[in-house]
Order: C-alpha cells, then structure tokens, then sequence
C-alpha cells in the first residue's frame, strides 16, 4: 500500500498548514491557494490532508458521496422509488486535478463503454462530482487551461455541476474546497480564479539550517520506512484529527461579536478590498480559527493571525506601490491593531 | 588529467549513479550540443540500465494523448467498446525518458513531467478513460541552447539532481574509459543495497549548510545530495556514507545549483579560502581538490567540494540571469504557445460537415455516434464495429484569439533626466497592470551607452516585468537608432508570429550616438529619423512618450517620422497616458 507522509511532521510552514486546516475546518472560507518557492513540501501537506482527516458518513452507491441527512436529487429519487438508503463512512475525498485533464473527464459525459457495448445512454460523473464534500487539488494551477478555468469559476461559485452535453442533462452537486499551488513566475492567476480562494498563503524555502535539516531529516525515514514514520506520528495525527473535529463541532457556536465585524470592517477598507468577499472570509476564518484554538469568540488575536492569508489575494492591484501585497496588508494590521 | 577529462569523468560517474536508481534521482541536466559525445554518453548510460529497462525518447511537441494517454481509437472502433492507450510516461515506466531539446519544453509539458516524477505514476483523466499507471521514470533533458539562454523549464530542472555540461568536450577524451568508474556488477549490486546505507546527521547537517551556503533554497537539493552521497556509498561497497561521497554529491548535485560563491570560513588557513571571483582556471580546481585536508570538519570538506566545482562563469551568468530575468527562456518557448493561439483556443465542438479544413474531432464524433449503435446494428442485422454517420460529425470549433504585445522601448540615458525616468516607469507598471488583466503580454527594451539591451522578453507575468524595471540603470549616451532598431526588430518577430506588436517608445529624442557606435549628435539624430522611418506605411503601431521636461520637438518629429502618437509626459499624467496607449492597443488590434 502507498504511505501518505503524515501531515503533522510538515516542519515549518506554518501559515500554509494553519489555512488549509482552517478549510478543512470550515469549507466555506473556501479554497486555499499555495504560491511560492519550489520543494517546499506544497503538493505533500495537500496530499496529507486525505489521510488526516476524519472519515464522513456518506450514502452507499452514491456518486457523489452526499450525506445521508441532505441526500442529493438521485438518491432522493432512490428513496422516493422505495429503496432504502444505506449509508457508510468513506475517506474525506482529495481528488487531484491532473494537467491534460480533458473537459469530458472533468465535469463528466457520456459513458462510453456502456454506449458502446449496450448502446444504453448513462452519464458518467467526472473528477467534480469525485471532489463533492472533499477537495480538488490543482497543482501548478497558473498552467490550467483556460476552459477549465471558466469551468471551475463557474462551478466553485454555485457548488453544483450541470452538464448539458450529447443529449445529457444532468445536475449534481459539486461543493469542494478549492486547493491550488503555483509558482508565480510561471504567469499570473485570473482574478476571477484568484476571488474564488478563501485564502492564500506564500511559502519560502526556512531559512534556518535546523530547520532545513530536520525536513531532509524526516523525508529520508520516512521513505526508508513509511511504515515506521507513519506509526511514530500516529499520536500526533490523532490528536490534530480529535482538533479537527471538536472545532468542526464548535465552530457554529462561535460568536463574532460587534467588535470583531467592526475591525475587519476596518481593516478591509484600511486595505482597499474590492468587494465584500474580504470581510466575510476575514470573519470565517477568524471564527474557523477560534474554534480550533479552543476559543469561544473571535478576538482581535485571531484577525490579526489570518488578515495577510485572508486578504493579500483581494487587494486591488497598485503597481505603483512597491512593496507586495503581503506587505501593504501588514502595514495596515500594524497601524489597526498598533504595533 | 586536464579540465575536459575531469568533466568527462564527472558525467560518466553521474551516469553510473544515476543508472543506479534513475526514479529516486530524478534525472540528469546534459548541457550538450547534438554530437557524438552525448550519443557516448547516453550510450554508457544505456549500458549501465537493467537488463530491458526502458529507454525512451520525447519526441518534442508531444500531444497529451500520447504523453499522458487516453483513448485508443483503432482497437476502440474495432472492438466496438472503449479500449485505453498508454501514453509514454507509463511506457517509459522503470526506465529513463530522454528529453531532446528540452530548452524548448512548454511549461505544460514540464508541469505533466513533474507530477509523474513526484508520484511516480501518471494520472489520465482523458477522452472517457481514468486510470492511475505507474511511473517511476527518470528524465535525462538535453539542453541544446545557446549559453545565454536560461535552461529548461525550472520546474522540471528542479527535478534532476545532476547537472553536467558536455560543451568543449573533444572525441577524443571520450575514447575508453576514464578511471575508476564503478563497473556493471558494482552498479547492479548497488541497486539491490543503496536505499539500506546509513547517513548520519553529520553528513545531512553538512549537505543542508552548504545548500545555505551556496544560497540553495530548494529542499529538493540537499535530498537529492542526500541520495546520490548513499549511491555513492554503495557503488564503493560501504555501509554508510563516508566523506568522499558526501564531496561527490556536493560536487555533483550541489555545486552546479549554486546561486552565491560562500563566505570564506572563519578559520580557514589563507590558500584554502576561494577566491572571490569564482574559480576559473581548471588548475585552481584541481588543487582546490587536492587541498582538501582528510581531518578537516566535514561540513566544511562538503562545501569546499561545492565550491570548488562551481563552473566557471556561473555567477557572472546568474547576474545576468537576474537582470533579464528569464527573459532568454520565454522567447525560446513562447514560440510553441503562439502557434497554439494562432489557431485560437478550442471552443468546444459542434455538429458539423469535415469541409473546408475543419478538424474533425474523433472523440466527440465517436461520442455522438455511441448511443446508436446498439440500434443501428440492429437495423443492419448484426455485423461488427462501429457505424458512423455524417450526422455524427463533430468539428473542432476554435476562437481566434488577437493579443497585443506592448513593447516598451525606454531611453535610459543621461539625456532622458533621471527623475523623468522613474515617472516614465510609474506609467509603464499602470500599463502593466492593465495588459496584465487582459492577458495581453509585455516586453521591456532599454537603451543607453553603447546599444540597446532586452531586459524583459515578451511576458505575461507581472512579477517578473516589475523585476526588470526595478533595476533599470541609468546614465550614457543616446543611443536612440539602436534602440529603435531593436524595438523594430522585437515587434516584427511578434507579427510573424500572428501577434500584434505595439511600441511604446519613452524618449526625449534627443539621440547623440549614431548607428555605428560613435558619439556625434547630428548623425545620431539622422540615424535615429531613419529607423523611424519604417513604421511609416507598416500596420505597426507606435506611441512616443516625450520624456522632457518640455515638449521637446525634437520627439515630436520623431514621432510624426513614425507616424507615432505623439505624448508629451508633462502633459499626460500616468493615467491618461495609460488611456491614450490602450485606445491606441484597440484600434490597432482592429486593423
């Protein structure tokens, strides 16, 4: 069997590891987008993240995975014909989508075999309708094909795909967290693609020698015995996973308060956010935040920990500034929050 | 043994490492011209494979279908149900995958490559058919360009842990064998036994501190160091690695990454520091080896190794590398990604009759013509295969695509005053932006001194044009025919390309350095009308910025010769500048 290198023994790369747990903890910050220097373990914490999180209910025999309290219009339909839904629990789903992916394959189409063979008209669900309720991993996403940029916009936005192809007609839901990694010197993301991540995060090469030993380090046990490595960091898996999913229970509970939908007010107009998107996934994240630090309402220490992820992809581009976006928003928590 | 055989028998060596556990090395940089060296090469390598390992070569342009792999139409057709194809990737599984030409590698290309290295397996999610094959591949990539290109893609480079450079290598030092290569036996015992030889944290703590010295940021390097220090360990029969494969590994897989030369060490006697200019002289690198002292720390014995073999050179090119910024490269490739937008980007499909040079697109007439065949079969009364109809005909629709290119050609000289420069670029980063939502692509000239030089090759990417202004030097002569010439030349290769070339020239006009090189105002500014002229009665736009202080007539002739807008800067604040060059951009696009 293939071993996934345990996400807690990611060393460093804090901010990259804070975000995508906080969408796993809440999917609807929405997506996470990794930008930033090569070998710096991008792909491997995306691909953790399968093996850490807790399995979900999920109905039998559906193609879509969906949860048996809020079955999805096939398997309503199933109950409705009298068949009783039985449901299972299956791994969270992280479903890469692979460069060359072609559209058919994507949102789905027609089944070919049993066209072929059985001249029978049956849709074949694509990696979209895999993703529902998990996540869908683009790596190098700068490089996807427009088309299936349009596509994903579209279908991120309303979380449900519709195919309309070969005398198909089909709906199903298509609610993912969007997972992208890049380098930006291979071009620039479409603003439109940018808006639908929730949050964006750089990474760098540590600068520190321990550390970087220590990912070296990690790396050669792990793939000299996975097994070994994988059963050392069990504990850890284990106790991040428990985290998981007390803050996915308590995150509802979790009270914004007047004051911190003032501040983010505040810091987003201190910004120049277009929009409201900001505001709302600066709030989410902060309460998503909270609940898995154990807090019972969002402080200014939570803004202020996930303002630059939340914000340095919304800023209206001033290309007279100098200085990044990572920048601009830090000046602004500075002179927000006081230094 | 001189310079050439040292290198020689540092290729071989990483041929033999590399033959070892091509998958768990990546692969191998060649920097080699075609020619009968790196046939040799390639052929020890062969040699030194297993026994029916794959050796497989790229063609360059492959399509996805036969990369990735997807649906096999003929035995599809054929046996009337859906039969998957493997593509190369898979085919090459457990074996080498040899990557002619790679400078010319499209990124998405390199990006597919990568994705099955790190997995070791390739996903296809193509034409109807998912699957997840196998393959664990190393890459050998034959970088033919020219010595200032910047070479292969980086993601892909990224991925190989050896970089050797054939260049300058005669026949003759190929003949036979250099000394002391492990032979077939040690390499297939190698292979059974590598991954068990013990490296302790001295010799990963020493690897990792002269990737930091040599100003590696990639973690990939010290791993890759890491294992090419244990094959190395096991060609010789040991255990654990011991400090010559440590040094071989810096040697090999570090040296050539670095991006800085070390701070001399502390305590280091005077003839044992580097010399600050990188080593040149082959006799320096030589002694360099010799004077590796056995009881010398090993951190210290690693990155001496390292920077002892940095190639000659290397930091005067990344300087170079810095200012144009990849420039070099995205010429090289962009020409295979303008073929693709000439013909417009696919646009889905439609019913359709295959005239008039439309393409069929097989798949989807396939997909059409699927439902009924249960049915027409029966209509025919049985029969094999598959019948397809014209109704069935699906035709390739594609959207043709006009892009802009705005080529900024800026007077960088003493005579365009210094303080209207950095205004200049604060209009030049507004277009920017402004190309860059509408994915239009930007090139930045500069000219000043002697000549004029490219400092941004046509781009998309917004961080990398930033980069290049950000270090526009100032000062010199004007030499305003050269960098017209340029800027005449850059937009031309664009037009024949299907593109559409806008110039935005930024000058006072006031030029003093005439075609030839020599200092002389009147013939300068005869010479600079006279490349002006061209644009004359071309289709290609052209704006001049006046950069004086004052309208200065002398631009305004110049651009009247262009038959160029004509801004004077004082005149236009960044913005309306940016308003006059993007209705200029519109109605040229729609020429």
């Amino acid at each position: 069997m293939a071993w996934t290198f345990p996400f807690s023994a990611l060393v460093g790369q804090d901010e990259m590891k804070l975000a995508i747990l906080i969408a796993a903890i809440d999917p609807s910050v929405g997506g996470v987008l990794v930008f930033g220097d090569r070998g710096t373990g991008k792909s491997t914490a995306v691909r953790a993240l399968a093996a850490l999180l807790p399995k979900m209910h999920a109905v039998v025999g559906c193609a879509y995975q969906c949860d048996p309290a809020t079955p999805c219009g096939d398997c309503q339909a199933r109950r409705a014909g009298g068949a009783a839904l039985k449901s299972h629990r299956v791994s969270v789903p992280v479903v890469d989508l692979p460069l060359g992916a072609t559209e058919d394959r994507v949102v789905g189409a027609l089944d070919l075999e049993k066209a072929l063979a059985q001249g029978v008209k049956a849709f074949e669900p694509g990696l979209l309708a895999r993703a529902n309720r998990g996540f869908l991993y683009i790596d190098e996403v700068n490089l996807l094909e427009d088309h299936l940029v349009d596509l994903l916009i579209d279908v991120a936005a309303s979380g449900e795909n519709v195919v309309e192809r070969e005398g198909l007609s089909v709906r199903h839901p298509a609610r993912f967290v969007l997972v992208g990694s890049g380098n930006p010197e291979e071009g620039e993301l479409r603003p439109q693609l940018l808006d639908r991540f929730g949050l964006s995060v750089e990474v760098r090469t540590p600068t520190e020698l321990a550390m970087r030993v220590e990912v070296v380090r990690r790396r050669d046990r792990f793939e000299r015995d996975p097994e070994a490595f994988v059963a050392q960091w069990q504990k850890d898996e284990e106790k991040l996973r428990r985290r998981i999913v007390k803050a996915r229970e308590r995150v509802a509970t979790i009270d914004a308060g007047d004051a911190a939908l003032e501040s983010a007010a505040k810091l987003c107009m201190a910004v120049g956010t277009d929009g409201l998107r900001g505001e709302l996934t600066l709030i989410r994240a902060a309460r998503a935040l909270a609940a898995f630090e154990g807090d019972d309402k969002v402080t200014d220490a939570h803004l202020r920990r996930i303002a630059t992820p939340a914000l340095r992809h919304r800023l209206r581009r001033d290309p007279l500034d100098e200085a990044g976006s990572t920048v601009r928003v830090e000046r602004a928590l500075a002179e927000h929050f006081g230094a | 043994m001189n310079e050439t055989a040292a290198r020689w028998r540092d290729a071989c060596l990483a041929a033999a490492l590399f033959a070892v556990a091509p998958a768990a090395l990546g692969g191998v940089l060649l920097r080699s011209g075609a020619g009968p060296v790196r046939d040799r090469w390639a052929a020890a390598l062969g040699a030194w494979l297993p026994e029916g390992a794959p050796m497989r070569r790229m063609p360059h342009g492959i399509a996805d279908e036969r990369l990735l792999g997807g649906l096999d139409l003929t035995a599809t057709l054929r046996l009337g149900r859906p039969v998957a194809q493997r593509g190369l990737l898979a085919e090459a599984d457990g074996g080498v995958l040899l990557l002619p030409m790679a400078e010319r590698l499209p990124p998405g290309t390199a990006a597919r490559l990568a994705s099955a290295m790190d997995r070791g397996e390739v996903q296809v999610a193509r034409d109807g058919i998912v699957a997840t094959l196998p393959s664990r591949i190393g890459v050998v990539a034959f970088d033919e360009g020219v010595l200032d290109d910047e070479p292969l893609s980086p993601v892909l480079a990224e991925r190989l842990a050896f970089r050797l450079d054939l260049d300058g290598i005669g026949w003759r030092e190929v003949q036979g064998e250099p000394a002391g290569l492990p032979t077939r036996d040690a390499i297939v015992a190698a292979r059974e036994r590598w991954t068990t030889v013990r490296a302790d944290d001295a010799v990963l703590e020493a690897l990792c501190a002269a990737c930091v010295a040599l100003g590696i940021g990639s973690a990939r390097a010290p791993w890759y160091a890491l294992q090419a220090a244990r094959i190395s360990a096991a060609l010789a029969g040991r255990d654990s690695v011991e400090h010559d494969d440590a040094e071989l590994a810096a040697r090999l897989v570090l040296a050539p990454r670095a991006r800085q030369l070390p701070a001399p060490p502390p305590h280091a006697g005077q003839d044992e520091t580097p010399p600050p200019p990188p080593p040149s002289e082959p006799k320096e690198r030589q002694e360099e080896e010799e004077m590796a002292v056995p009881d010398q720390p090993l951190d210290e014995q690693v990155l001496a190794a390292a920077a002892a073999a940095i190639p000659a050179g290397l930091l005067a090119r990344l300087k170079m590398e810095q200012r144009a910024a990849g420039a070099a490269r995205s010429m090289g490739r962009s020409g295979a990604t303008r073929l693709a937008w000439r013909q417009g980007r696919p646009a889905g499909t439609r019913a359709g009759n295959i005239q008039r040079g439309a393409r069929l697109n097989l798949i989807e007439t396939l997909r059409a013509a699927a439902p009924w065949q249960a049915l027409r079969r029966r209509e025919r009364g049985g029969g094999e295969g598959v019948a397809v109809r014209p109704e069935d005909f699906r035709v390739t629709r594609y959207r043709q695509h006009s892009r802009t290119t705005t080529i900024f050609a800026i007077d960088t000289s003493g005579s365009s005053a210094l303080h209207r420069l950095a205004e200049a670029k604060g209009a030049v980063e507004l277009l920017l932006a402004d190309c860059y939502v509408r994915r239009d692509q930007v090139a930045v000239l500069a000219f000043r001194g002697q000549g004029a030089e490219l400092l941004l090759a046509p781009t998309r990417s917004l961080v990398r044009a930033k980069r290049s202004l950000a270090g526009l030097p100032g000062g010199g002569g004007t030499p305003l025919a050269a960098g017209l010439d340029a800027a005449w030349a850059l937009a031309e290769g664009i037009a024949r390309r299907g593109d559409t070339p806008l110039v935005v020239l930024l000058t006072d006009g006031r030029a003093n350095i005439g075609r030839d090189g020599q200092p002389g105002r009147a013939a300068a500014e005869a010479d600079a009308l006279k490349a002006a002229e061209r644009w004359r009665g071309s289709a290609m736009a052209a704006v001049v910025v006046d950069t004086s202080a004052r309208p200065e007539p002398r631009a305004k002739a110049l651009a009247q010769r262009m038959d160029a807008l004509y801004l004077p800067l004082p005149h236009a604040q960044a913005a309306t500048l940016n308003q006059a060059v993007q209705a200029v951009a519109r109605g040229n696009a729609g020429r």
